[in-house]
């Protein structure tokens, strides 16, 4: 067992994602450079990491997400980058967490979408979200239903 | 602004809306980023050590397997902090072993039993869907208190 030291302690990293037609990782990254103060940034193939204190992270995240609002999406990042727990370059294959982010981005064009056309859609309209499909389980009334059937 | 448990807790598309349409999500990073920022005695050096299986006591029995148990040290302070919760239910990514789909069958009994208010919803599938996804996010969250940004 031995002394665990955190590295960057206070800061806060967040993932923002990019899936745009009209803009790329790299536009992203230079727009956060052009008005980061000290904060890391690092630039990756579905967008950028920004590690720092949170209130210059939060201001970065609100400018770029003025560029794009419907296709910049951001979520918080528990670890640093780089972290050697986490960093494909110390454990080969992908990263964890990696699959759910390659599944929520292959659908976010759907989410864009809505983002795109929820000012255009009537305020007192009723949401008809998808619902969740019904338990793969039989159920039980069925399943005395199919019984009697076969007692008879 | 109050404060939503997204589930699954790692999804992007979630914890995004929940804090565009300007409240808080509570997500498994934030649990995280306090573990490993936290200094203390490591060992495997990971997130989880080996005093959180104990701290899981609080949510899940003795006899509950020491993966669950170390797993809702993580999200139990969340589940009780949380005044509301969006859940996803064909989330296949958040399944990766009996652990974690014994875990998420719990999160998701405390959050009923809790009686607070929940939005349940699959994943859009086509663009319709998606709009209509993200309409009814928007609409439970402006119900909310603080709602309306």
């Amino acid at each position: 067992m031995t002394e665990y030291q955190p590295k960057y302690v206070n800061t806060v990293t967040k993932y923002v994602f990019v899936e745009s037609p009209e803009m790329t990782p790299g536009d992203l990254a230079i727009r956060a450079y052009e008005i980061s103060q000290g904060v890391m940034i690092k630039e990756t193939c579905f967008g950028l990491q920004i590690t720092g204190n949170e209130d210059e992270v939060n201001a970065i995240v609100d400018h770029l997400r003025k560029f794009d609002p419907a296709h910049i999406f951001v979520k918080d990042r528990g670890f640093p980058p780089g972290d050697s727990r986490r960093c494909r370059a110390n454990l080969g294959g992908a990263r964890p967490g990696y699959f759910g982010h390659e599944f929520e981005i292959s659908i976010s064009r759907f989410i864009s979408k809505g983002l795109v056309e929820l000012p255009k859609r009537d305020a007192l309209a009723e949401p008809k979200p998808p619902e969740p499909d019904g338990s793969a389980k039989l159920d039980a009334k069925k399943l005395r239903k199919i019984i009697e059937s076969v007692e008879t | 602004m109050v404060k939503v448990f997204i589930y699954p807790t790692t999804s992007l598309i979630l914890s995004d809306l929940v804090a565009r349409f300007g409240h808080t999500p509570l997500s498994a990073a934030l649990q995280i980023r306090e573990h490993i920022q936290t200094p203390g005695l490591e060992s495997p050096p990971l997130q989880i050590t080996p005093e959180d299986p104990k701290k899981g006591l609080k949510w899940a029995a003795v006899e509950v397997p020491s993966g669950v148990r170390g797993r809702m040290s993580l999200y139990g302070p969340m589940l009780e902090q949380a005044e509301a919760a969006i859940i996803i239910h064909d989330a296949d990514f958040s399944f990766g072993c009996m652990g974690c789909a014994r875990t998420n069958e719990l999160i998701q009994f405390l959050l009923r039993k809790r009686g607070i208010p929940v939005l349940d919803l699959r994943y859009p599938r086509t663009e319709e869907e998606g709009i209509e996804f993200v309409a009814a996010i928007k609409k439970f969250l402006n119900e909310l208190a603080g709602g309306g940004a």
